[in-house]
């Protein structure tokens, strides 16, 4: 165990690479390391950020779609009362058309029936009249039984 | 090994515990250690250079991947003892750490195997062949780390507290009386010089202590080879915790010298 002139040379190589460590090898090392953490910590912050943003998002399209379905419904509703009220109006609209031309066509039947009982009650007369006459084998004379005739038809 | 049938096995320990040397007396210097550490710290600066040119700050490459935990790793260790704001104290552990793991990494490569490589390329003799791959088992490498963390650590002291903060910190403590301030100087000196000595000595003493078992085993003949895979085995234990003890140690000191009692 001599110590000697090793030691100097040593000492002097152990400065110089301490120096020369200090100066070129540690600081862009350990600086490239720190901005690594730096962009890591950014990143996880921007994905928290991310995260935070996406439910807000969420909710508020909740939101929306609740609101979108709620005005649909009343939209919906608007137009079933609408179609009840067209349904309705056209109902009574036939309804009517309907009783009007009921009426046309009793009243129409009426005259006719009128008209036909006329016929026939005259006719009824001229054949009583017929009848008579060939029963009582023109005996009778039409003018003096007028009378009766006349009576008889407005028995008919 | 071949090399120890000629020789006893305390001349092949002895042997392989011999630095190559230049110089003469104290200007002596081991070839060898110096040589492995400055290698290995090329090694190491380099390849955290070349990561820190390309650095991006999105998706790393692997290699990349590798360097980043290693310096979060010492970034957190250094966050968690040192509060204060200081530049150097960071890219320090980092060094000290990556730099005293691949020397104690060197623990790893078979005892015989550079100088038979040696042999095998130049054709010197094995005999004279002196090569200790591991920098970590010469006193004269801990020791240098060791001072020029000592001195770290004064500097610091002096610059935070002052020269006068400093004195008052070697004399006032731990006794509060005036008459005891040349006790608290000589306890506070002795405890300020035992940690660089006790940093120093510790990563030695674990690293020569492996080696030399390394080498006690290799002298057993052919049961050396299951033995050796155990004692590596451990030592991926030892390695990577004398240098995190290490680095440890000087975040520690270092905080120390930042901190007011």
């Amino acid at each position: 165990m001599d110590i000697n002139a090793t030691l100097i040379g040593q000492l002097v190589a152990f400065v110089v690479f301490v120096i020369f460590c200090m100066k070129y090898v540690w600081p862009p090392i350990i600086g490239a390391i720190e901005a690594r953490q730096a962009t890591i910590a950014d990143g996880l912050a921007a994905s928290d950020r991310a995260a935070k943003d996406l439910e807000l998002a969420q909710e508020k399209a909740t939101a929306q779609l609740k609101e979108a379905k709620i005005e649909a419904a009343s939209i919906v509703d608007a137009a079933k009362k609408h179609e009840a009220k067209i349904v309705e109006e056209a109902a009574g609209k036939a309804q009517a058309e309907k009783e009007k031309i009921l009426a046309s066509g009793h009243a129409e039947i009426e005259t006719e029936r009128n008209r036909a009982k006329e016929e026939l009650r005259q006719q009824v007369a001229v054949l009583a009249v017929a009848g008579a006459e060939k029963i009582l084998e023109r005996s009778i004379d039409a003018a003096a039984h007028s009378d009766i005739l006349d009576k008889l038809v407005a028995e008919l | 090994m071949s090399a120890s049938a000629e020789l006893t096995s305390q001349e092949y320990i002895r042997h392989h515990l011999s630095n190559l040397t230049v110089g003469e007396g104290f200007w002596t210097v081991h070839v060898d250690t110096l040589g492995w550490a400055v290698f290995l710290g090329f090694i190491f600066l380099l390849t955290f250079r070349s990561v820190a040119k390309k650095a991006t700050t999105g998706v790393p490459g692997k290699l990349q991947c590798a360097v980043e935990m290693i310096v979060e790793f010492v970034d957190d260790s250094v966050k968690s003892t040192f509060h204060g704001k200081n530049p150097l104290i960071a890219p320090l552990a980092l060094t000290i750490f990556v730099w005293v793991l691949l020397m104690n990494a060197m623990d790893w490569v078979p005892v015989d195997l550079l100088p038979h490589l040696i042999h095998w390329v130049t054709g010197i003799e094995l005999s004279h062949i002196y090569m200790k791959p591991v920098p970590t088992t010469d006193p004269n490498i801990t020791f240098a780390m060791a001072f020029g963390v000592f001195f770290l650590v004064i500097y610091y002291s002096i610059k935070v507290k002052g020269l006068g903060g400093f004195i008052k910190e070697l004399t006032t403590q731990p006794f509060g009386h005036w008459s005891l301030y040349p006790v608290n100087f000589i306890l506070e000196t002795v405890t300020m010089l035992a940690r660089p000595l006790s940093l120093a000595l510790r990563l030695f003493g674990n690293l020569y202590a492996g080696e030399l078992i390394f080498l006690l085993i290799a002298t057993i003949g052919l049961f050396q080879l299951p033995v050796h895979f155990l004692w590596a085995a451990f030592h991926l234990l030892v390695i990577p915790l004398q240098a995190f003890i290490f680095m440890m140690l000087t975040i520690v000191y270092l905080s120390l010298a930042h901190e007011d009692h």
